[in-house]
């Protein structure tokens, strides 16, 4: 009876499988078009499944082993018994093989279950329970009824007496497998992430994201720019279907791990956001309905089941209750820490933006201190409204040269709008002392800056960021220099990775740009600087969201510190997995409520190493950090940190350079490993 | 959404659809002297979109250059659909193409900001509207709380954040100041998408403002407030205290003559009129 049977329950759930996909495929295709290149983008999904996204399974090991046993051995398992009990090849080795890999697939459902008695917190439960269950039931089932093939068991053992009742048995086991993993595959089970997810590969909307033989770093992280030059389209995204279809795609390749949950700061602060639920929302917005059946965390404050949307429909009412809440996207930071940690690559920022952008330029809804803010930047080209002419008021005594002067140096130093604010001066003044200590030939432009325009674009508002960017772009072009430094990683990202998409080809640009950890560290290393012996207490280093996540910089500000003698004392969340000072996105400006705030549990992360001092490298975080009640670490910029231990070599310092100084100075080649 | 500007603001219910024009003017940034929509105008456009069932046109009598357009844009990303331009050559005086136009579109409330922000500024176009259209005017508008046959209930500003309840007689021209809340935010999609409608209109040359002789107005030097306080508390006083005024009489019910009469007197004690 199984032999007959067999093959009609295979090819039967793989036909479901099918009309399911065409039905998923549509959903998707609802989205507004993007090209890719289908072929090409197919044949690569076998590198970016094992070497990029592996790349970031591997970080939680046990689920990497786990997903490297129940995945393997389930594609293997299903290929094999297409051909052994579908085609019903009699081979003893394909059965064997067979019998190998749902072995392995069983021994990776032992360790999903496992992992989910109990499920923590951000695993989401509900159909998600019985998976575990289902893959059991696949390999078990898909084990037995090979044994006979295998030779183990005699052949037609199950066609008589007892054996009856337990082929009966065995059928049913393998009905519910085959319908967890081929009919729940396309018909929206938790196997959807496999298709889709592989899917989603092919197609991502940044395929330079992902690695390619010829090595390299592969980061995709500036936003794309919008066009806003047709008067017909909206800007942005206020219904589901406004996503380009293969964003919709990647919503849909969700398998809800939570591990952006984990890690996203406004969720931990209690503020209305969970990553999570977010792209779940996509999805229930995608196919239509209500969030009822979403299992997982809730947003906090704000229950289950109380949205719902359809693809056309708006995502965010004016009065609240459609999909989600505005207050949900602007809680965003932007901090990337769910993107970094998504081992399905959804780009979850993308989205907030691109819904964000509909809410700035088309409903003009940005929250709190939004609406002044920008404001303030079309009208005076920074955030504060002040005069853009009192730009240089603060280095009235520096005698800053200025490019419009100089025509041209070596540094063009990107000052920011730290300029207005009378901490950040601190820190610039510190980093012009390092240049002048190493002799740097570097100029400013001056008054002729303006803001680089990161906030107005994360706030949603292309259109003066555009407008900005590029007057900014035309300032630039007009001068020769051979790099760009900044202590802002802000404006560093947006000059490094989104400028370049607004250059001409008479005013390109793109420009060497580095953040001055970089740059200080690139003095170091050419000997420009000499350093006290360190005095000060322990120190970490909390590492700027723009500067590490966004733009891999993680070793040359922990260089520097290692170069002043400094031992960084790590928090248990640096470098990649680095939480967020709370001060990215606009996210001070729209300032969304929560139960604690961001930065209070940053300090909280700080006091935990002991450290007596925090060094960082970005206005934001300096500002944000500085802002928790004292007793707490204190803060200083990389900049300061250097400036103060500053051996300054005055031309008479330089006659007596043999004689070692009676401080016993380091030298910065001593110093570093 | 608690953020929206629009809610927070208190609804007039008005039965049947009301005409509320809005006189708009270039605005100009103090600082950077950049045209935007003007600060009081902007409240102006606000009152009239969160009036119930009115259908709001806004009027502009002005050149259409892009600098002006852009500023002119800042109205319309308010959410509204067209603005009516009324092409002027720079010299003209545009009360005549204004009153015209207004008299064409059987506005019954006009609501413009107290006074502009570029040109003369001077103020005074509700009040020469008003008199050449023969209509009433109220100054300081608050709020509109109730229109109904023909009469409009407002609350009036009054210094130091006092209110006064006016029951006027439509049409009227109201002006707007800082008192009225603030104008939602502009957003670009509908700013850029927003119909310029253009009407040429003869200008009427003003004579005397060809004749003046202008010239940037030049910096006076501030006279230093020193407060002699020792405490917070005395600081803070001082920072909040009364304007010393003292002298003045508060007349009700009063005929106009006998108001008039006492405007004159006054103007004469202090010696404006001789």
């Amino acid at each position: 009876m199984l032999d007959t049977l067999l093959p009609i329950l295979l090819f039967s759930a793989l036909a479901l499988a099918a009309i399911g996909a065409v039905r998923r495929v549509r959903l998707w295709r609802q989205g507004r078009p993007s090209s890719v290149p289908v072929i090409k983008g197919l044949m690569q999904v076998p590198r970016r499944y094992l070497v990029d996204l592996h790349h970031v399974v591997e970080r939680d090991k046990y689920i990497s082993h786990t997903h490297v046993a129940t995945a393997g051995g389930f594609v293997l398992a299903a290929l094999l018994a297409i051909v052994v009990h579908g085609f019903g090849l009699d081979s003893a080795i394909l059965a064997w093989v067979l019998l190998a890999a749902t072995t392995s697939m069983f021994i990776g459902s032992l360790l999903v279950a496992k992992r989910r008695s109990p499920p923590p917190s951000r695993l989401s439960k509900g159909p998600w329970m019985r998976l575990p269950k289902s893959l059991m039931a696949f390999s078990i089932g898909m084990f037995i009824v090979t044994l006979p093939t295998a030779g183990i068991l005699p052949e037609g053992v199950f066609q008589e007496g007892l054996g009856w009742i337990a082929a009966l048995v065995l059928a049913a086991v393998i009905v519910w497998g085959l319908g967890e993993m081929f009919f729940g595959m396309t018909w929206g089970g938790p196997m959807k992430h496999a298709f889709a997810g592989a899917l989603h590969l092919a197609f991502h909307r940044r395929p330079e994201r992902f690695s390619n033989r010829a090595g390299g770093e592969h980061r995709s992280t500036g936003l794309k720019p919008l066009a806003l030059d047709d008067d017909r389209t909206k800007l942005g995204v206020e219904v589901p279907a406004d996503f380009t279809w293969n964003q919709l795609l990647g919503f849909d390749a969700c398998v809800q791990c939570g591990r952006c949950e984990a890690v996203c700061p406004a969720f931990a602060a209690g503020q209305p956001l969970n990553p999570k639920k977010l792209i779940q929302d996509m999805v229930v917005g995608m196919a239509g309905g209500t969030d009822a059946h979403y299992a997982g965390s809730p947003y906090p404050g704000k229950p289950v089941g109380e949205h719902a949307g359809t693809p056309h429909g708006p995502i965010v009412n004016r009065a609240g209750g459609a999909l989600v809440d505005a207050e949900t996207l602007w809680s965003c930071t932007t901090c990337r820490a769910c993107v970094e940690e998504c081992p399905m690559m959804i780009e979850h920022v993308d989205a907030i933006v691109d819904m964000r952008r509909f809410l700035t330029l088309e409903h003009g809804n940005t929250p709190n201190k939004g609406a002044e803010v920008l404001d303030n930047l079309i009208a005076t080209d920074n955030p504060g409204g002040f005069d853009p002419d009192s730009r240089l008021h603060w280095a009235a005594d520096l005698n800053l040269p200025l490019m419009a002067d100089k025509r041209e140096a070596e540094v063009l130093l990107w000052l920011g709008d730290g300029v207005f604010d009378m901490r950040n001066q601190r820190t610039l003044r510190a980093f012009i002392s390092v240049l002048r200590a190493a002799n740097v030939d570097f100029a400013v432009l001056g008054t002729e800056e303006r803001d680089s325009g990161d906030v107005a674009r994360r706030l949603g508002d292309e259109a003066t960021f555009q407008s900005l960017a590029k007057r900014n772009i035309k300032t630039l072009a007009q001068y020769r220099f051979s790099r760009i430094v900044t202590c802002d990683p802000h404006s560093f990202h947006v000059l490094k990775n989104e400028y370049g998409d607004l250059g001409t080809p008479e005013t390109p640009a793109n420009y060497h740009v580095q953040h001055h950890s970089t740059y200080i560290n690139e003095l170091v290393v050419a000997g420009k600087l000499t350093f006290k012996a360190w005095k000060g207490g322990s120190v970490t280093y909390h590492d700027p969201c723009y500067l590490g996540r966004y733009n891999g910089e993680y070793e040359a500000p922990r260089d520097v510190l290692r170069a002043l003698g400094i031992e960084v004392k790590e928090m248990a969340r640096s470098g990649y997995r680095s939480r967020c000072c709370g001060g990215g996105g606009g996210a001070p400006i729209t300032d969304i409520p929560g139960k604690q705030r961001i930065p209070d549990m940053r300090m909280e992360d700080v006091r935990e190493t002991g450290a007596d001092l925090v060094a960082v490298g970005c206005p934001q975080c300096t500002a944000m950090l500085e802002g928790v009640v004292e007793p707490r670490a204190d803060i200083k910029d990389i900049a300061e940190l250097v400036a103060d231990a500053l051996i300054i070599k005055t031309p008479d310092d330089k006659a007596t350079q043999s004689k070692p100084a009676p401080a016993a100075p380091r030298t910065v080649l001593e110093a570093t490993p | 959404m608690p953020h929206d500007v629009s809610n927070t603001s208190a609804k007039a219910t008005t039965p049947g659809g009301l005409n509320v024009a809005v006189l708009v003017s270039i605005g100009r940034h103090p600082l950077t002297a950049r045209t935007r929509r003007a600060d009081q105008d902007a409240r102006a456009v606000e009152m009239a979109l969160t009036l119930q069932s009115a259908s709001v046109s806004l009027l502009h009598a002005g050149q259409q250059d892009s600098e002006n357009e852009e500023a002119i844009r800042g109205y319309l990303g308010m959410g509204i659909d067209s603005v009516n331009l009324i092409e002027q050559k720079p010299q003209a005086d545009v009360i005549p193409a204004l009153a015209k136009a207004l008299r064409a579109s059987a506005a019954q409330l006009v609501l413009t900001g107290t006074r502009a922000e570029t040109g003369e500024a001077s103020g005074i176009t509700p009040y020469l509207l008003a008199e050449a259209l023969g209509w009433p005017i109220i100054t300081g508008l608050a709020a509109v709380e109730k229109i109904e046959q023909g009469t409009a209930v407002v609350l009036q500003a009054l210094p130091r954040g006092k209110r006064r309840r006016l029951r006027i007689r439509l049409p009227a021209i109201a002006t707007v100041d800082s008192s009225a809340p603030p104008a939602r935010q502009s957003a670009f999609g509908p700013a850029k998408r927003g119909e310029l409608a253009i009407h040429l209109e003869p200008s009427a040359i003003d004579e005397a403002l060809g004749a003046w002789h202008i010239q940037p107005a030049r910096k006076r030097p501030k006279r230093l407030k020193i407060v002699k306080a020792s405490s917070a508390r005395d600081r803070f006083k001082a920072a909040a205290a009364k304007a010393d005024g003292g002298g003045g009489q508060t007349l009700t019910d009063v005929t106009p003559e006998q108001g008039a009469e006492a405007i004159f007197k006054l103007l004469k004690e202090e010696g404006v009129l001789r």
